[in-house]
């Protein structure tokens, strides 16, 4: 698989920048999410929640709250009890895991816990009854730190579990111990990946409805995974998972913090049940930033290991995961994911990890953007660097000096993966080109003569992407699709990779009309309500359009194939050519189209032997591999002396996610991606007290960038088409997220080289650069 | 995000709202721009709101015998865009050009800012520069106050219940006054971390006038009177300016919170200082 430096389209569509067929109804506001849903009848929840980060429930009166008028019902943790637990999906041996109820029980865990209950006939009142709702608490020590969780002494988050660890992990791969001792050069480093709040647009939110006549209830929730959400939803709150549909109608942006099950979800189910009248709750974005899960959180102890030419030979991982209180869906597993991609692009064999998981008195984490990629691709891409520095390399020449090269791939890493495919040198050589980077050097070496203090910073990131082999994922990996013609030709595809804003109603649409040889309007794309769509997995990952997408794929080349048959029939010719959305005889070039052949098959007076009446496929695909996208960022700053505050001169991000299905939705995915790791490297931080109360608590003290505060972004591709898919499609999700933080601390640690700064910690806020300054690099 | 339940009331003329305000226990809503956050966070929850913009006559921008008069319910939007001040008055244009966003922008207004009185809000540093005054109006009597009297500390000023804002009051910009606004915005709300207003003239090569105002530095705005003392008279000269700026947070005790350290803002208010200086100087000579 060559890869291509100039990307072109392959198809009528695929390939082309097909604009986003979703985006008319979200421009025009007639787009309808959960909180645009209205049922007769329908009561609202809010919930009452602690303000203590650690505390003992003494006591709860909800009498004022019920004497309110328009308050139906109050519930408190133990008309819960039984119900739940909040699901963890991952298994790591020896994982201690906390029972996490629904409401908490004679105790809560973090700021934020939900407590109570609040059910009443509008949103106003239930809020006004929220604050009659009268809790007596017994404050208790709380410990909001990792590390701090660590210290002997600390406050236990679980009393049963007093050293505060939910569970070890290590892994080994090649001999490490050896590559250490044959070592010239050893750098070490602490490196911190901060907590993130994920910040998606519209916050969750849930709306529950119970038909008692049927016994059947509905569950609108704002959600990455519906199928997932029902299956485990059924199990918490007792229901046969045929009595139980999820809906996820629009969903306003997840990054993965929606790619979970949240006890709000059973607990408004469980509402709905109880008063038998329809139950809406829809999260504050101060709820969300206490509640909805946070990313990273890592403290990191790197040491890498090389010889002095800068071959790279080992690298050593101590990771301390904050965990926060509980684990929510995949909590444990994120870090595992770090330790999968540590050795980054490069081609050493020798790795020793340590995960240490942590619990902490704050909301738990999970995946955010990129989910324990970034936080790898932080570390090693930082470790290189600092390598460089020690060895006096060009960082560019030290990274060409590790890659594998194209024809070593499949390669397998030392961590158990196997590359699909790659090009490493593609992007880097063209990114470097589009800063004309021996240029580059040269403005840098002569704005170092002036005094300024300006940086080139490079990174080249890989990913595990295209969630996956089942064997190898906490749910099943595969992706679903359903291709159905209607008896009028036009077709209509349901999706198991529900989205949630990513664009799947476009690209699958122009996937499936290149393959089908219709137009994209004659195809339309259905996803998200499991009364409607196939069981399926979800969108996150970066994995619809390379799991998603092949099932479309799949799902269609099984119905071409009974296309033809109907073909062959009516054009009574065994010779028949399915092409350009006609049935074409290959003798005699007479052709039926499309909506002939669906007629006819609906009408069924003849069929061909053994076929069914209809044109639908359903497809369930099972990848047999991860994928592996790739890329090079270039990010150029400069430092104002005075301030400490950076400002990107350039910012170029070449990536290589395999071939393009729209590369107008791709740049969008890359801009959107490299905002995020924006955001962390210079200014998003969730802060937390060390009593564990959240101040980075409201978007006026949590700052995600702003489309002004964004740089012109220089994008590029190279394509190194996928083995593992018939697309030859990678994904590219979470690239820019993956990519941009590490670009953007080496460029900043390249601009204050000079004073002799070695590495700068995330977010790199004006004061702690100001402060470097103040101290000459010495920090 | 839900406010408690209030009392509205959108009354049609200044004597209407002076009577409603009369009682004591009502809340002006003056764009709302600070006030509604604070009410669905439940930080505030006014019983009564009297809600100020259907009174045209408060949205005016006038100038008579040396003065601009400038209505309490104008945008930020109305004065970053009005000709009058952008001619005369161009540091308050300047000013109400960093605040928010567009949407904060076309709803907030000046007299809403003001009242709020928010330690890191934009207006202050350029109108204490100006010696701006406030008026306030009460059914049956009116005073004018110097805008450092009105603002008292953190969110308190001197408006007394029934008492409202409806006029700031600038003199009009005298001819070669170099003016200029520096900011470093917090990234998150956009209020300044530190915000330095600088007004200057010379004459015969002199500083003739010096004009610094702060905000965001402290719990309440402040003009930098050491630093336009060490200014006055002055060549204005690099070496003066260094000077100058280094007095403007010395005695100051600074405000402290996750996106700035007290000592940080102290080092920015003179950084800023100095280059909100350089560039009024650049324009007065």
């Amino acid at each position: 698989m060559a890869t291509i430096l100039t990307p072109q389209a392959t198809g009528k569509l695929v390939g082309k920048r097909v604009r986003r067929r979703e985006d008319p109804r979200l421009i025009t506001g007639t787009a309808t999410y959960v909180d645009d849903i209205q049922k007769p009848g329908m009561h609202h929840a809010c919930i009452v929640r602690s303000p203590y980060a650690a505390a003992r429930i003494k006591g709860i009166n909800a009498q004022a709250a019920l004497a309110l008028p328009g308050v139906a019902a109050v519930f408190t943790g133990k008309d819960v009890a039984a119900l739940g637990p909040v699901p963890c999906g991952a298994s790591l041996p020896g994982l201690r895991v906390p029972h996490h109820h629904i409401l908490a029980q004679d105790r809560v865990y973090f700021t934020g816990h939900p407590v109570a209950v609040v059910v009443a006939t509008d949103r106003y009142i239930a809020r006004d009854a929220a604050d009659l709702v009268e809790v007596d608490y017994e404050e208790l020590p709380a410990v909001a730190a990792p590390e701090k969780a660590l210290a002997p002494g600390a406050p236990a988050v679980h009393p049963e579990w007093p050293d505060n660890t939910a569970f070890t992990y290590h892994q080994e791969g090649g001999d490490v111990n050896k590559a250490f001792a044959e070592a010239e050069v050893i750098v070490k480093q602490r490196i911190i990946s901060q907590r993130l709040i994920p910040t998606a647009m519209e916050t969750r939110g849930v709306v529950a409805e119970w038909q008692p006549g049927d016994k059947a209830l509905t569950v609108y929730s704002s959600s990455q995974i519906p199928h997932l959400l029902r299956s485990l939803l059924a199990g918490m709150l007792g229901l046969p998972e045929n009595r139980l549909r999820v809906v996820v109608p629009e969903v306003g942006g997840g990054f993965g913090s929606k790619l979970n099950v949240y006890a709000e979800e059973a607990l408004m189910g469980f509402v709905a049940m109880k008063i038998g009248k329809p139950v809406k709750w829809i999260e504050s974005r101060r709820e969300n930033f206490l509640c909805t899960i946070h990313g990273r959180g890592h403290v990191d102890y790197y040491e890498i290991a090389a010889k002095k030419d800068g071959t790279i030979l080992g690298l050593k991982l101590k990771l301390i995961q904050d965990l926060g209180a509980y684990h929510q869906l995949l909590t444990p597993a994120i870090p595992t994911l770090s330790v999968l991609m540590m050795p980054g692009l490069y081609r050493f064999k020798n790795i020793l990890a340590d995960i240490v998981g942590v619990f902490t008195n704050c909301v738990p984490t999970d995946a955010y953007r990129g989910a324990g990629r970034p936080e790898a691709t932080h570390g090693i891409e930082r470790m290189v660097d600092m390598l460089a520095a020690e060895l006096k390399m060009d960082p560019a020449e030290i990274r060409l000096k590790n890659f594998p090269q194209p024809d070593e791939f499949p390669f397998a890493t030392a961590t158990g993966l196997s590359y699909d495919s790659g090009d490493y040198e593609a992007p880097l050589r063209r990114a470097l080109e589009l800063v004309d980077y021996p240029r580059l050097r040269q403005e840098q070496a002569e704005a170092r003569q002036q005094g300024r203090l300006m940086g080139i910073g490079l990174s080249t990131y890989g990913e595990v992407s295209a969630f996956g082999p089942s064997p190898a994922t906490p749910a099943g990996g595969w992706e679903s699709a359903t291709v159905k013609i209607d008896p009028a030709g036009k077709v209509t595809v349901l999706t198991g990779a529900s989205p949630h804003g990513q664009g799947e109603e476009t690209t699958f649409a122009q996937i499936a009309a290149d393959e089908l040889g219709v137009d994209l309007e004659d195809v339309i794309v259905l996803h998200g309500d499991t009364a409607v769509v196939q069981y399926g997995i979800g969108t996150f990952g970066s994995r619809a359009t390379a799991v998603g997408g092949p099932a479309v794929y799949y799902a269609i080349q099984k119905l071409k194939e009974k296309i033809q048959k109907f073909g062959a029939l009516l054009l009574e010719s065994a010779e028949v050519t399915f092409t350009n959305g006609n049935c074409v005889c290959n003798r005699n070039g007479k052709s039926v189209t499309l909506a002939q052949v669906a007629a006819a098959s609906y009408r069924a007076m003849k069929l061909p032997p053994g076929e069914e009446p209809g044109l639908q496929v359903t497809y369930f695909w099972e990848p047999p591999n991860f994928t592996f996208p790739f890329g090079a960022h270039i990010a150029v700053t400069e430092v104002d002396r005075e301030t400490g505050r950076v400002s990107i001169l350039r910012y170029v991000a070449v990536d290589d996610c395999g071939n393009i299905i729209n590369p107008l939705l791709v740049d969008g995915q890359v801009h959107g991606g490299v905002a995020q790791g924006m955001g962390q490297a210079l200014y998003e931080q969730a802060v937390y007290d060390n009593n564990g109360q959240l101040l980075s608590g409201e978007l006026t003290d949590y700052a995600i960038p702003k489309a002004g505060m964004m740089p012109w972004l220089e994008t590029g591709h190279t394509i190194t088409p996928s083995p593992v898919n018939p697309l030859g499609v990678k994904g590219v999700g979470e690239a820019g997220t993956i990519g941009a933080s590490p670009a953007l601390v080496n460029s900043v640690v390249d601009a204050l080289s000079p004073l002799g700064v070695r590495h700068i910690d995330m977010p790199m806020l004006p004061e702690k650069i100001w402060q470097l300054l103040q101290q000459g690099g010495q920090a | 995000m839900i406010p408690q339940s209030f009392e509205y009331s959108v009354p049609n003329t200044l004597q209407e709202a002076l009577q409603l305000l009369a009682g004591g226990n009502a809340k002006v809503l003056a764009g709302g721009m600070s006030l509604v956050p604070l009410m669905k966070l439940r930080l505030a929850a006014p019983e009564h709101l009297v809600d100020l913009r259907r009174i045209t006559g408060l949205k005016t921008l006038s100038e008579s015998s040396g003065e601009i008069r400038i209505g309490a319910m104008a945008t930020h939007h109305d004065l970053d865009s009005s000709p009058l001040l952008r001619q005369r008055c161009p540091l308050l244009a300047e000013a109400a050009k960093h605040i928010g966003d567009v949407q904060v922008r076309n709803l907030g207004t000046i007299g809403g800012s003001l009242s709020h009185a928010d330690p890191a809000a934009d207006y202050p540093a350029s109108l204490l520069a100006l010696g701006a005054k406030v008026k306030l109006v009460r059914a049956g009597a009116e005073r004018t106050l110097n805008l450092e009297d009105f603002l008292v500390d953190t969110f308190t000023t001197a408006a007394e219940p029934g008492e409202l804002l409806t006029e700031i009051i600038v003199p009009v910009e005298e001819p070669k006054t170099g003016v200029s606004y520096q900011k470093m915005v917090q990234p998150a709300s956009g209020f300044a971390i530190v915000g330095v207003a600088a007004r200057v003239r010379k004459s015969n090569g002199q500083i003739s006038l010096a004009r610094l105002g702060l905000t965001g530095v402290a719990p309440s705005p402040f003009r930098a009177a050491a630093a336009e003392a060490r200014l006055q008279g002055s060549a204005g000269s690099a070496e003066d300016i260094r000077q100058a700026a280094a007095l403007v947070s010395s005695n100051i005790e600074a405000n402290a919170d996750i996106h700035a350290s007290a000592s940080y803002r102290k080092q920015m208010a003179q950084v800023y200082a100095a280059r909100a200086l350089h560039a009024a100087l650049a324009e007065a000579s």
